[in-house]
């Protein structure tokens, strides 16, 4: 049982390095570079990878067509089958760097010019979307994981000060963080962003869009923490340390906190996905990052027409490969209550 | 008698229209009140009744003419009122209309015009000179603060208005005035009986807000005030006192109501309308054209392209005198925007093409000067139409004393980036998508550009009142065919003279040379000589760029098959100009 769990675990944990991992190489990933515009293949339906060409020959290496206007009908593409483009992998194209310190221009996969191939489709810039989507994840991914510690950070710190100390710095940190679960965020961040300069550049919209959202959600983990300091400090060996003539500092460091470790965890995994998806929202309401960077917010704002609802249907593909990403979240949090529940049994 | 079509043929068709009106009007005068003058249109005879449904996206905000602004507000004043000479929209030429001809002196400062006689307002009171003496009176009256007085202010004077009996009214102009019968269009006549006393005793402002009554409100239009539920529609129904009326002497109009739909916005629009629930769709994007053209056929509608409008799209940098403003980085960055070549070079690195077809889906036409296609008298034909051309625009920066550092960024003389933002309005999603096209087109010449959209109130803002920007994308729509009511955009003192507005005197010669060639034209009666000096104004403007001139987006109607009659037009209002004539199959 107990292995049962611990495998679970560890497989889940697995699934997310891969993503993260995916995520953080974007730049061999994508094909392209996220703002390289096709303008000529605006709105092209995703690639279709083939084995048989229009002969009806087989290629043991899987090739795409470039798309054609059809003729007549206004804004329709059609494969143009005269032409093959085999797919190659670790091709030299557009040049990244990775972490922003390592320079290279090695991708692994693509096609020769003047071959294109758009696995997720395009937008309305001829822009390739899977591109976009690993890029736009950097910045959402990081922005989730960042904005996460931070709450998370700061409600251990709270929840153990209110926890342990209890009386009036209890009272004091429960009461702000009822407050701060009580404000209506969206309108004071519109209000924010109004006052803010004209133009703020990318990374200071990225840390306040991180300070923003980490701050908000400290209660709700503070208060869980508190709990858990609560119980724990009453323990037998808690006081016994006490009565040993142990320091306050290492009571909580030594005996408390590791009690809450769990908890704290558990918190992390459930409020990655929540913030991703809040750093989405915000930048979907136009209080991002602006164009062309990509965020997986910025991927989901063209949705908001009803003519690209109607006529670009695999714009909505990156929501979809969003799902995973999420359900991979929630079974990490839900390993380690699973881990936690066993413990304290 | 100015303008593009000679005096003989206004007048033939004048005596054509008089004559017809004479031999219907022999009906029986009621209650007293004198036969009536009608004016017999010549459409064929449809069908009476049916309901007209058409959506707004916004609330009107009154149904005063004198105060209205919105779009809303004017599109449901246009079918309660009427003016003395209009704009035919299919002709784009002046007819009468509540006048029913006009006599111009030869100096061309007075226009005597005769009135239809025995016309009523739509609460049956009669209409005669003192009710066009009062309106004159309320549009010239500063303290009303109407957008139509701009126009009617000519040679620094307001028009002069005189009664001459109850069916003639003289008007004085200072100057000579091209084209001046145009003033008249859309200066709707207003009813003294109602309005007057509230008038004078100060408070026309809160005259006719959207709750007034039907018994309280009275017009010349095609249509009466009949119903309005806040927040969900207003209804109107036939005017009984119309002065129209067909070949058959049917009096106009058909529809038995006409509903204004209040629909926020512009994709829940083409929802009812795909779905039925509106006849008459119009101000639709080209995206939304393609989604509703799949279903023409089966959902029963016709969509109409009319190709480009009055309506130009333009970059442009701010030219604004910053030496009393607390603005040092964007007065740092003006002697790039104030070097022509600079200018030039942007212009040449543009890819109007793309633009037509990314953001218009081909529904548009590339501009290189504000007069589009779709003004045929006006535009001036030998205008340059330069292709994009990254090496030409590369060649311009150089000549300029421009260069470019070891990654590729452009620098200036002194060594600094060139790096600026350019505003759009974030409401409209076609302005976003040219800006972010440009910021494509310009990095590849190594400038840094951002693409900040704002909120369409805020930016008016800073374009015109602060100063705080350094290059914004704005459209401007021509009230008219006529370059006349352009005058404030080019004009260096105007109030839109977007790049610098409310110059003392002109900032530069070729400013003052384009000062020079409106008000020239403004006064000159012959449009042959009016065309060449318009077109001298365009060609400096494709010289000097203050404004980049990108595209044209075209006119997209829509209407359900059961409407007849229909023709849309190119000139505001797009689809509801002849709503008097529209009829139900």
């Amino acid at each position: 049982m107990n292995m049962a769990r611990r495998h679970k675990l560890r497989i889940v944990l697995v699934v997310l390095a891969a993503i993260h991992s995916l995520i953080f190489l974007a730049g061999f990933f994508a094909p392209y570079h996220f703002a390289a515009q096709n303008r000529e293949f605006a709105y092209a339906p995703p690639a279709r990878l083939h084995f048989v060409d229009a002969q009806g020959r087989f290629h043991l290496r899987p090739f795409v067509y470039n798309l054609k206007r059809s003729p007549g009908a206004r804004g329709g593409f059609e494969p143009d089958e005269t032409q093959i483009h085999p797919l190659q992998f670790f091709v030299t194209g557009a040049r990244y760097s990775i972490a922003g310190l390592f320079p290279c221009s090695v991708h692994m996969f693509g096609v020769n010019e003047p071959g294109r191939i758009f696995l997720l489709g395009t937008d309305g810039f001829g822009r390739d979307q899977l591109s976009r989507f690993l890029y736009g994840g950097q910045l959402s991914l990081s922005a989730g994981l960042l904005a996460a510690a931070l709450s998370v950070g700061l409600g251990v710190f709270a929840g153990a000060l209110a926890g342990f100390y209890g009386g009036w710095i209890d009272e004091a940190l429960m009461r702000a963080g009822e407050l701060f679960l009580a404000l209506p965020w969206l309108y004071l961040l519109f209000a924010v962003r109004a006052a803010l300069p004209l133009r703020v550049a990318e990374w200071q919209v990225f840390l306040l869009l991180i300070a923003v959202i980490g701050l908000i959600g400290w209660a709700r983990p503070a208060r869980l923490i508190r709990g858990a300091v609560l119980s724990a400090k009453e323990r037998n060996f808690v006081a016994a340390a006490r009565g040993f003539g142990a320091s306050s500092f290492y009571l909580l460091r030594r005996h408390v906190l590791p009690q809450a470790s769990s908890i704290a965890l558990t918190q992390l995994a459930l409020l990655i996905p929540q913030y991703i998806l809040a750093e989405v929202t915000l930048t979907f309401l136009g209080l991002g990052v602006g164009e062309p960077l990509p965020s997986w917010g910025s991927l989901f704002a063209p949705l908001q027409q009803y003519s690209v609802l109607a006529s670009y249907w695999w714009m909505l593909l990156p929501a979809a490969l969003l799902v995973p990403i999420f359900l991979a979240y929630h079974a990490a949090a839900d390993a380690m209550q699973e881990r936690l529940n066993s413990v304290a049994l | 008698m100015g303008s593009f079509f000679s005096q003989q043929q206004v007048q033939a068709t004048l005596i054509a229209i008089v004559l017809a009106a004479a031999a219907t009007s022999a009906g029986p005068a009621l209650g007293g009140f004198p036969p009536e003058d009608l004016l017999v249109t010549d459409n064929l005879p449809g069908h009476s009744g049916g309901v007209l449904s058409v959506a707004l996206r916004s609330e009107p905000k009154t149904l005063n003419p004198v105060l209205a602004v919105d779009i809303s507000s004017r599109e449901v004043i246009r079918c309660l009122t009427a003016d003395l000479i209009h704009i035919n929209r299919a002709s784009l030429k002046t007819e009468p209309a509540l006048a029913k001809s006009w006599r111009v002196s030869p100096d061309g400062l007075v226009y005597t015009l005769k009135l239809r006689r025995g016309l009523r307002f739509s609460d049956g009171q009669p209409f005669d000179a003192d009710d066009v003496v009062f309106s004159f009176q309320v549009y010239l009256d500063q303290k009303v603060h109407a957008p139509q007085r701009d126009l009617l202010v000519v040679g620094g004077r307001p028009v002069g208005v005189q009664k001459i009996d109850a069916e003639t009214v003289r008007f004085e102009l200072a100057k000579p005035y091209a084209a001046a019968e145009r003033l008249f269009d859309s200066v709707a006549m207003l009813p003294r009986h109602l309005l007057d006393s509230a008038y004078r005793e100060g408070h026309f402002s809160d005259l006719w807000p959207m709750a007034t009554p039907p018994s309280q409100f009275a017009g010349l239009g095609p249509f009466r005030l009949k119903e309005y539920v806040p927040g969900v529609r207003m209804v109107l129904e036939p005017n009984p006192y119309y002065w129209k009326e067909d070949r058959a002497h049917n009096r106009l109009p058909y529809a038995g109501q006409v509903v204004f739909l209040f629909v926020a916005s512009e994709d829940a629009q083409v929802i009812r309308f795909q779905s039925g629930d509106t006849d008459i769709l119009s101000r639709f994007s080209a995206d939304n054209y393609d989604v509703l053209e799949k279903q023409q056929a089966a959902k029963g509608y016709q969509l109409f392209d009319l190709g480009p409008g009055l309506e130009y799209n333009f970059l442009f940098f701010n030219l604004n005198d910053l030496a009393t403003k607390n603005l040092a980085e964007i007065a740092r960055k003006q002697p790039w925007f104030q070097e022509v070549r600079f200018r030039q070079a942007v212009s040449a690195a543009i890819d109007r093409e793309s633009m037509v077809r990314l953001v218009y889906g081909g529904r548009a036409t590339p501009l290189w000067s504000p007069v589009s296609p779709g003004d045929k008298l006006w535009i001036d034909d030998r205008i340059p139409r330069l292709p994009q051309s990254a090496d030409r625009a590369r060649q311009l920066l150089k000549l300029a004393g421009f260069n470019w550092n070891s990654s590729g960024a452009l620098i200036d003389a002194q060594g600094n980036a060139v790096e600026f933002s350019i505003l759009t309005s974030s409401s409209n999603a076609q302005r976003t998508k040219l800006a972010t096209l440009i910021q494509d087109d310009l990095s590849k010449l190594g400038m840094n550009v951002h693409v900040v959209p704002l909120d369409f109130r805020a930016m008016v803002d800073r374009l015109l009142k602060s100063y705080d920007y350094e290059a914004a994308i704005m459209g401007l729509v021509n009230g008219d065919t006529d370059p006349n009511p352009a005058m404030n955009v080019w004009l260096s003192s105007g109030g839109t003279h977007l790049w610098h507005p409310n110059q003392q005197k002109p900032a530069t010669t070729w400013e003052g040379e384009i000062d020079r060639l409106m008000e020239e034209q403004l006064v000159t009666l012959n449009y042959a000589k009016r065309k060449r000096l318009y077109d001298r104004v365009q060609e400096i403007i494709a010289e000097q760029l203050p404004i980049i001139c990108l595209v044209s987006p075209n006119i997209l109607v829509g209407a359900k098959n059961r409407v007849a009659d229909f023709h849309p037009a190119i000139l505001d209002p797009y689809a509801l100009w002849n709503v008097e004539q529209l009829y139900i199959q």
